[in-house]
């Protein structure tokens, strides 16, 4: 077990770095969010056919890299830092991760993994985003499994979902099974998203029919995101350090640049020390694989994420607050990173358990 | 000089070692062939206590000697974490020879002479004063916050050799003799109630020329040798998940459901989860120093390290609603161990954490510039002679 890089990971970065560089600066992504498609399809095919980014997870038995979180980890980073509009996460990670570690796979599960490799279809685990791994609330959706013309159908409203509106397939969890539905039975409803990088939707199945996959530990899954997640949110907190350094070394007040003021300098200090613990939590999430390195990561990343954006809105400036400078693309993104799959409160209440820190009786 | 030692042929040295050493025998005996064989700092050069191998077979060391005659730490940390590398680095073969020897066995102690009462942060703007006579210097000033100097054989010493020059170039690093006529030791009572730092005086004190340690107006650069293996010495040490300063914190929260509220519950979970993530970054940084891609991150260990000690020591004082202290007499401590004694004490004594070996802000104004590449402060003593700085 290592919390450093290996060069594997290091060349896969520089690919994705390099790719992103070139097709996705952060001016583009914020023309990007006014269109109508708030996705970038061509950099998705790009990421997943040329670097194979959307196989990582994929066993190679079905056209994947059969790699581990700690790779997937590596392109989070990367995507965070460009605050990227693909669906890695939500299809390449969430969904992939409860396709592969289904119980009893029925045969339709190999087929649907080819295409998630291949980056000829995009998947969607219909949860909310909100979800928290270690209580994985029912009480967010209405979902009922029925029959009809001899097949399952299932009737379901699920509010909140990241990576719906450009699913293909959506992956249903019910009473501890995963069923298949594809897009064109359900009703999806984007809706004004906080974060526009990666907007959510209201999908609604009614009756739709489904194809029951296999048996599903959500819990499971959505850990496994939260702690790959975190890799996401250093990637955030980085990009917005870096362009604040770059900021105040050549933004001149009172004759000196702002950056040689202490006021501003321990901060950044500060929140140097802080995204260098994000590396650590973030590094040992993927590497001890555990609930507990997963709610560490969590809980500390996603508040310096959060941290780390508004920083950068601050030591900006007025510019920091214009629509035209990306700073803002961060901070939603980081905002709703940290709601998404827990809060950094969810997951200290699960260390509490986890650690054996009972609160008062 | 070995080049090629692995682990295994640093074992069967030790054993060799140990088969004619008895180490139940003469505790310095020990010690002192212990260093003789080079076994002592394995990185160190041969004839010097070490073999010239790489510093990861330290490890190994300590492992198989483990229930050997040990070093003391408490009273030998200046002399082995500050002065032997400073001596190392910049002693002349005849000072390595006298002084690393004793030094490592703990039969010499040191002290550190940098602070003044009106240079602290301000280091180099230190005002003791070293003025040559012949072969000799004579040495004039006070000196604070001297942990150990009442038991110091030798002092690692910055003074000023020439005040008609900016502050950073008229400084010179000696080795003051501790037993020298007109070195005075005084202890000082800190706000724990005991004295583990002293106030020295040095009046008149004759220095000989072979105790100098780097060149005449160079002691700036070698003092910085010195301090950066302070605050490594001080941010340094990672332990196990749940351990030091936190382990005592969660004792106590185990074995007394009673104290537990809803509010200190929540702030004890963030606070083990930012030990927990300060853990992992030194657990990181030592795998980045093995790998031989030394990171900056070392630079911010002791900053968290002082954060942390002091939110647990807090936390830890309110969640026993203690009222009492252990102790306040006034009395000399050998030792500085920041988990020991009661809890008002370790609550008392983690306020110095972020205070000893650079404040915190010092530490962040380092990252800031150093790691960062933030630009200095206007420096308006630059350029000027130290006599005419305002004090």
């Amino acid at each position: 077990m290592t919390l450093l890089y290996s060069d594997v990971e290091e060349e896969l970065r520089s690919a994705v770095r390099s790719l992103l560089a070139d097709r996705c600066p952060p001016s583009a992504v914020l023309k990007r969010v006014e269109s109508d498609q708030p996705y970038d399809l061509d950099l998705w095919k790009t990421l997943s056919r040329e670097i194979g980014v959307a196989g990582l997870l994929v066993p190679e038995e079905y056209g994947g890299a059969g790699a581990s979180a700690r790779e997937a980890a590596v392109v989070l980073e990367e995507l965070g830092r460009a605050v990227a509009p693909v669906p890695f996460f939500t299809s390449s990670v969430l969904a992939t991760r409860a396709l592969v570690s289904l119980r009893d796979p029925a045969a339709r599960v190999g087929e649907v993994l080819r295409g998630l490799a291949a980056g000829d279809t995009i998947a969607c685990l219909a949860v909310p985003f909100s979800t928290a791994p270690l209580n994985p609330s029912p009480a967010r959706t209405t979902e009922v499994l029925g029959m009809r013309d001899g097949g399952p159908v299932v009737t379901a409203s699920v509010a909140a979902v990241a990576g719906a509106d450009i699913a293909d397939l959506f992956l249903i969890p019910l009473d501890g099974a995963l069923y298949l539905a594809e897009s064109a039975s359900a009703h999806v409803e984007a809706v004004p998203s906080l974060d526009m990088t990666r907007p959510i939707a209201a999908v609604v199945f009614d009756a739709a029919p489904v194809t029951p996959l296999g048996a599903v530990d959500l819990a499971e899954v959505l850990r496994f995101g939260a702690a790959l997640l975190a890799s996401e949110q250093l990637g955030v907190a980085e990009w917005c350090l870096e362009e604040t350094l770059a900021y105040v070394k050549q933004r001149y007040q009172f004759a000196r640049p702002i950056g040689s003021f202490q006021a501003i300098k321990h901060r950044l200090a500060d929140l140097w020390l802080d995204v260098v613990r994000a590396r650590a939590a973030a590094r040992n999430a993927v590497a001890e694989d555990s609930p507990v390195a997963a709610s560490t990561a969590q809980a500390w990343n996603a508040g310096v994420a959060v941290h780390a954006a508004e920083e950068a809105v601050q030591l900006h400036g007025g510019i920091g607050m214009t629509w035209e400078h990306p700073i803002h693309l961060y901070l939603k993104r980081a905002k709703a990173d940290e709601i998404a799959l827990g809060t950094p409160g969810d997951h200290r209440a699960a260390l509490a358990s986890l650690v054996g820190l009972p609160g008062p009786q | 000089m070995i080049v090629s030692m692995d682990e295994a042929d640093i074992k069967r040295r030790i054993a060799d070692f140990l088969a004619e050493h008895d180490p139940s025998g003469d505790r310095l005996e020990f010690l002192r062939a212990r260093f003789d064989a080079g076994l002592a700092w394995v990185h160190f050069p041969e004839g010097l206590g070490g073999l010239g191998v790489s510093r990861d077979l330290q490890q190994v060391v300590d492992r198989e000697f483990a229930h050997t005659p040990q070093l003391d730490y408490g009273v030998q940390a200046i002399g082995l974490g500050m002065a032997a590398p400073t001596i190392l680095a910049f002693g002349t073969e005849e000072q390595k020879k006298r002084f690393l020897r004793p030094l490592w066995t703990g039969e010499e102690i040191w002290c550190q002479l940098f602070s003044e009462p009106g240079a602290g942060s301000d280091l180099a703007t230190l005002a003791t004063r070293a003025v040559r006579d012949g072969d000799e210097w004579v040495v004039d000033g006070q000196k604070v916050w001297t942990s150990g100097a009442h038991h110091a054989r030798w002092g690692i010493l910055v003074a000023r050799t020439d005040p008609d020059v900016p502050k950073h170039r008229g400084l010179t690093y000696f080795v003051c003799d501790m037993t020298a006529p007109g070195v005075e030791v005084r202890p000082l009572r800190q706000i724990t109630g005991e004295a583990e730092f002293n106030e020295v005086f040095l009046t008149g004190v004759r220095l000989g020329d072979d105790l100098r340690l780097g060149a005449v107006g160079d002691g700036w650069r070698v003092a910085q040798t010195t301090l950066m293996n302070e605050r490594v010495a001080i941010g340094g040490a990672p332990v196990r998940r749940g351990g030091g300063m936190m382990g005592i914190l969660l004792d106590t929260w185990r074995d007394h459901p009673e104290l537990r509220t809803h509010d200190l519950h929540q702030r004890l979970l963030a606070l083990w989860v930012e030990s927990e993530v300060t853990r992992l970054s030194a657990v990181r940084l030592r795998e980045q120093l093995r790998a031989g891609q030394p990171g900056p991150e070392g630079s911010g260990m002791k900053l968290s390290f002082a954060k942390l000690n002091q939110a647990l020591t807090g936390l830890e004082v309110e969640l026993k609603r203690d009222l009492t202290y252990d102790d306040w007499t006034f009395r000399r401590s050998g030792t500085v161990d920041f988990l020991g004694r009661g809890p008002g004490y370790r609550y008392l004594r983690a306020k110095g954490n972020s205070i000893e070996g650079g404040t915190s802000e010092i530490l962040r104004n380092i990252v800031a510039e150093r790691v960062l590449g933030l630009p200095g402060e206007p420096r308006v003593d630059k350029d000027v002679p130290w006599k005419d700085l305002p004090r």
